[in-house]
């Protein structure tokens, strides 16, 4: 699903391309920070391992063949930060020696690719093993692998209507229905994959390649906000395009004349426009932004609330 | 089919070959630019840039038979996901302006990965301050992808000379364990690389 030049515009371009940016520099920063020299290496050989598990074809059907994408593969291997600076790295190499992807159109395949199906993914998969323990982890490595190929795909499509090129409902559609199934591949090949790596070197998948699992909450912060700012600018135009269920029905039964308007309160963001913005994309999308910062605002300081301070001290008890 | 195919004419000499790299990305940025904000229809704007690239690929001496060959590999992708845009009013127009976008944006990149090397490639970025962790992994990822694609390659040779079971599951267990296996031998190979680096006084 790399997206080529020519098929966004500038104003997704340049969203797309911040969002990515963001995600990187936390990575770099962590890097920095966190990764003894000697683990230096790792991270191109194991871009370059992405790169050539690319290149091996799985027979699908009727002579069709699929191959693997790796992003969560990255993921469960070498955390988030890792797995955003191999990403990064794989994609643009793609782009500069084989044309594979466009260079403006980087940072939407970058953060498609790279923060939202890998790190997305890194998260879905932590989450899953961690509510099910150690038993349901390659299945929790198969859920994960599918969701970061949908999420990915959904990611796409969003951009795509955002540019005016693919209405939504049939990018989605089109998008998210291929990616479904293809995702069926990539979770079956990313858990033999990693049960492949089990059954010879258990210590690598202990804790990531010692070392690498590379994490914190600045960065798990930055990629929250990313991955959900994105989502919410790139998928929010469901809202305005879609009409939701009960409307649609009050609308075909004729009770929406009806419909008394007294809000209780007047909501800050109207029906998801912003007042003052002229085109209505932008400011669904805009709205969609502002919505998702809130709430990942709100959540935060949620988490904040109830998690306690040190999570050493939880260890310990 | 060998990875290093791809590769084979960023190391020749010609006029453009010569000029440096910096300049050759700029102009590629721009040429890409460009071509993204013309609006759609504007089919005198797509003609004077696929006349420019058209020249530089003759300058080049890059074979055509190459470009093309590049061309007609990446072009499908492209053409699905244009396809969607006929879904729409003025779908055809969209569709077709998708499509001469993204071929001239396809062919300035084939262009430019065809006439300057990766590593000159790289020392731009690194003058651009692109942070160093980026760019050591690039440089290292382009020295081993080759290595690690023929590794592959030679473990499916392997596999597939010795085993004679048939059926699909049965490959895929094969090929998911080759790639399990490659992860395994990279991380080994990166231990050996830092030794080597430490070395050759690397800091």
């Amino acid at each position: 699903m790399h997206i080529p030049d020519g098929f966004l515009d500038a104003k997704t371009l340049v969203v797309t391309a911040s969002l990515a940016a963001v995600g990187v520099t936390a990575a770099v920063r962590q890097a920095r920070a966190q990764l003894p020299p000697r683990k230096v290496p790792l991270l191109g050989v194991t871009a370059a391992f992405v790169f050539a598990a690319q290149m091996v074809n799985f027979p699908i059907a009727g002579g069709t063949s699929g191959h693997l994408i790796g992003g969560v593969l990255a993921g469960v291997l070498l955390g988030p930060s890792g797995t955003v600076l191999v990403m990064t790295a794989v994609l643009t190499l793609q782009c500069l020696l084989f044309a594979d992807g466009g260079l403006l159109a980087l940072g939407a395949n970058i953060f498609n690719m790279g923060i939202v199906g890998g790190v997305g993914g890194y998260y879905v998969y932590r989450a899953l093993s961690r509510a099910f323990g150690a038993r349901a982890k390659f299945l929790a490595v198969a859920v994960a692998a599918w969701c970061g190929t949908v999420m990915s795909a959904v990611a796409t499509a969003g951009e795509l209507s955002l540019s005016g090129v693919v209405p939504w409902s049939v990018g989605v559609l089109a998008m998210a229905g291929v990616h479904m199934v293809m995702g069926v591949g990539e979770a079956l090949i990313t858990t033999l994959v990693v049960l492949a790596i089990d059954r010879t070197r258990p210590e690598i998948l202990a804790d990531g390649p010692t070392g690498l699992p590379l994490r914190g909450t600045a960065e798990t912060v930055a990629f929250g906000l990313v991955i959900s700012l994105g989502l919410g600018i790139f998928v929010s135009p469901i809202a305005s395009t879609w009409p939701d269920g009960l409307e649609k029905i009050a609308g075909t039964l004729g009770f929406l004349e009806r419909a008394v308007q007294t809000p209780l309160a007047s909501a800050p963001i109207p029906d998801y426009t912003l007042p003052g913005i002229g085109s209505p994309g932008w400011a669904t999308a805009l709205a969609g932004g502002i919505g998702t910062a809130v709430v990942f605002l709100a959540v935060l300081v949620i988490a904040r609330l109830i998690v306690p301070r040190h999570p050493a001290s939880r260890d310990a008890s | 089919m060998r990875a290093d195919l791809f590769d084979r004419y960023s190391y020749a000499d010609s006029s453009i070959h010569r000029l440096p790299a910096a300049l050759k990305l700029a102009v590629a940025l721009a040429i890409v630019i460009v071509t993204v904000v013309l609006p759609v229809g504007r089919w005198d704007g797509f003609m004077v840039i696929a006349l420019l690239l058209i020249g530089v690929a003759a300058a080049s001496r890059v074979p055509g038979s190459f470009i093309v060959r590049r061309l007609v590999t990446l072009e499908p992708l492209a053409l699905g996901v244009a396809g969607l845009a006929m879904f729409q009013p003025h779908g055809g127009r969209i569709f077709a302006t998708m499509l001469a976008k993204t071929t001239l944006c396809l062919l300035t990149m084939i262009l430019l990965s065809s006439t300057t090397p990766f590593a000159a490639l790289l020392d731009v970025m690194k003058r651009a301050r692109v942070p160093d962790i980026l760019v050591s992994t690039l440089a290292l990822m382009y020295r081993y992808l080759f290595v690690l694609v023929d590794e592959a390659q030679r473990m499916r040779r392997a596999r597939a000379s010795r085993t004679f079971r048939p059926g699909r599951w049965w490959t895929w267990r094969t090929l998911t364990t080759v790639i399990g296996q490659l992860f395994v031998r990279s991380t080994e190979r990166a231990e050996r690389i830092y030794a080597a680096m430490i070395a050759r006084g690397w800091s």
